[in-house]
């Protein structure tokens, strides 16, 4: 079928899931861009966890890899990091493949921008968590290992239960940020929801209606987020004493 | 020192070196003499920090209104500066400049007035959109911190000020704002950096700033890693400058908060 010209059709026709509308390019985008931002912080979290015990508690060598791992990430613009890594880590990855005397392969931009991103996010995780852990009560960390515990014990009932509530904040901030920082794999070419958007409004010229979308469903995406993570906050509270100003 | 410069740290230290010593030996740097590119890269970090500048300045001038009628306005103008800086923080900065920059710049040549006045040939450039971007995003983030920063004043300070006859405005002068922003000057460093790390999202819109002459090099030359690398360093030298900057800037004004 033939699409009249864009200008005499209406918004809700251009956003629309018919031969004419834009629908499902910028659903098929918000879909990516979620699961870039899900996968990458799931990865993010790993690091976050691991990186944030190894910076407390791990050897000094650990401690200074860290350190400097931490400190060029946030040092760095995530548009620069993701740029080098884009074409570091397929690189790397296809080095070792190599080596172990594999072909090359092609690694799907999907799970290069998750990874891409995952490092950018673990970076900020390792430093919110290090700051919750700090502020689990020392006695109770103390106590545990005057019982005896093994770390990995210690670490599961006590340190990490006791720092979610001070963690939930800040993991729930870096949360909004993978979500924005998705929006940046569209300077590399991938097709989620920001790079969707420029190319529905750059053919159709209809700037406002496709931004205008696009950004309702980012924000729906934040409101939503920012809902969850307050009752999770107020759930990892319960049984703490209220804080008065 | 003593402490920081163990036999440890010296190895790492070593290693380090001696990871710049390959890639300074084994990649190429031979673009790095042309002079074409080195003025561009000159010209690339002037318009980056120029960029920086003028961007949190104006930034920043916007957030002190938009922090202080939600602190204290009445509802009509509290609410559209709440919106304000919910839809800053929820979404990307880079579609709020092609918002902007392709949105509204097409926009504008459909206005006859516009396309006639004196205002036209800045208009059809990029960097107004690009100031204008990002200046809203400082903003919106900042005009949120400043909210609190507002709130936060002790009102015994305000009620005195009031007792003593001041009259409004200069009570918001003398006593409100400062405090207000005695109370923010901590975390404008950490703005400053996040607002580094978004200049380079405006070279998406063909300002040339360093990160775009980067791209440049890499697309002439064909060398992948090497411009990069040397962005990634230039970044955390300005990094390094700002955060400096501020820990001096700092030191010099009594923090001494209630």
């Amino acid at each position: 079928m033939v699409c009249p010209p864009p200008a005499q059709l209406s918004s809700l026709t251009l956003l629309g899931f018919g031969d004419c509308g834009w629908g499902a390019t910028l659903l098929w985008g918000f879909g990516n861009s979620l699961m870039i931002a899900l996968g990458a912080y799931a990865i993010g979290f790993c690091i976050g966890v691991s990186g944030a015990f190894g910076k407390l508690y791990g050897g000094p060598v650990a401690k200074d890899l860290l350190a400097v791992y931490t400190t060029i990430v946030r040092a760095v613009p995530e548009l620069v990091l993701i740029l080098i890594l884009y074409y570091a880590v397929p690189a790397l990855i296809n080095q070792v493949l190599l080596g172990l005397g594999y072909e090359r392969i092609n690694l799907p931009q999907f799970i290069t921008g998750v990874v891409v991103l995952a490092v950018v996010q673990g970076a900020y995780q390792i430093e919110v968590l290090r700051g919750a852990i700090l502020a689990v009560p020392q006695g109770q960390i103390e106590a545990a290992r005057a019982m005896g515990m093994p770390p990995v014990m210690l670490a599961r009932r006590i340190t990490l239960p006791l720092m979610t509530s001070n963690a939930i904040p800040g993991l729930g901030n870096l949360w909004l940020n993978a979500t924005k920082d998705t929006a940046l794999l569209a300077v590399i070419g991938f097709t989620e929801l920001t790079k969707a958007t420029f190319q529905a409004s750059a053919t159709t010229k209809a700037f406002f209606t496709f931004y205008g979308a696009a950004m309702a469903l980012y924000m729906a995406i934040s409101l939503i987020s920012i809902l969850i993570f307050a009752r999770l906050e107020k759930r990892s509270r319960r049984g703490q004493r209220e804080q008065r100003a | 020192m003593r402490d920081f410069l163990n036999l440890r740290r010296v190895i790492m230290i070593g290693i380090a070196v001696g990871l710049v010593a390959w890639c300074a030996y084994a990649l190429r740097w031979d673009w790095l003499a042309n002079p074409k590119y080195q003025s561009m890269m000159l010209r690339g970090l002037w318009q980056t920090i120029w960029m920086l500048v003028v961007t949190m300045v104006i930034g920043f001038a916007l957030a002190i209104p938009i922090g202080f009628v939600q602190a204290a306005g009445p509802r009509w103008l509290a609410w559209p500066a709440r919106v304000f800086c919910s839809v800053i923080r929820g979404t990307p900065l880079l579609m709020q400049i092609w918002l902007l920059y392709y949105g509204i710049g097409s926009l504008f040549p459909s206005i006859p007035w516009i396309r006639d006045s004196a205002m036209w040939p800045i208009l059809r450039q990029a960097w107004p959109y690009a100031v204008l971007a990002l200046s809203l995003s400082v903003a919106g983030y900042e005009g949120e911190v400043l909210r609190g920063a507002f709130k936060s004043v002790p009102h015994g300070q305000l009620e005195a000020a009031r007792a003593m006859g001041m009259p409004r405005f200069t009570l918001f002068r003398r006593i409100w704002l400062p405090q207000a922003i005695q109370r923010v000057l901590p975390t404008i460093g950490g703005e400053t950096v996040l607002q580094l790390k978004s200049t380079p999202l405006i070279s998406t819109i063909t300002i040339m700033e360093i990160y775009d002459v980067a791209g440049r090099v890499r697309r002439d030359t064909l060398v992948v890693y090497e411009p990069l690398l040397l962005l990634a360093l230039t970044y955390m030298i300005i990094t390094a400058m700002i955060v400096l900057l501020f820990k001096w800037f700092e030191s010099r004004f009594p923090s001494k908060v209630a």
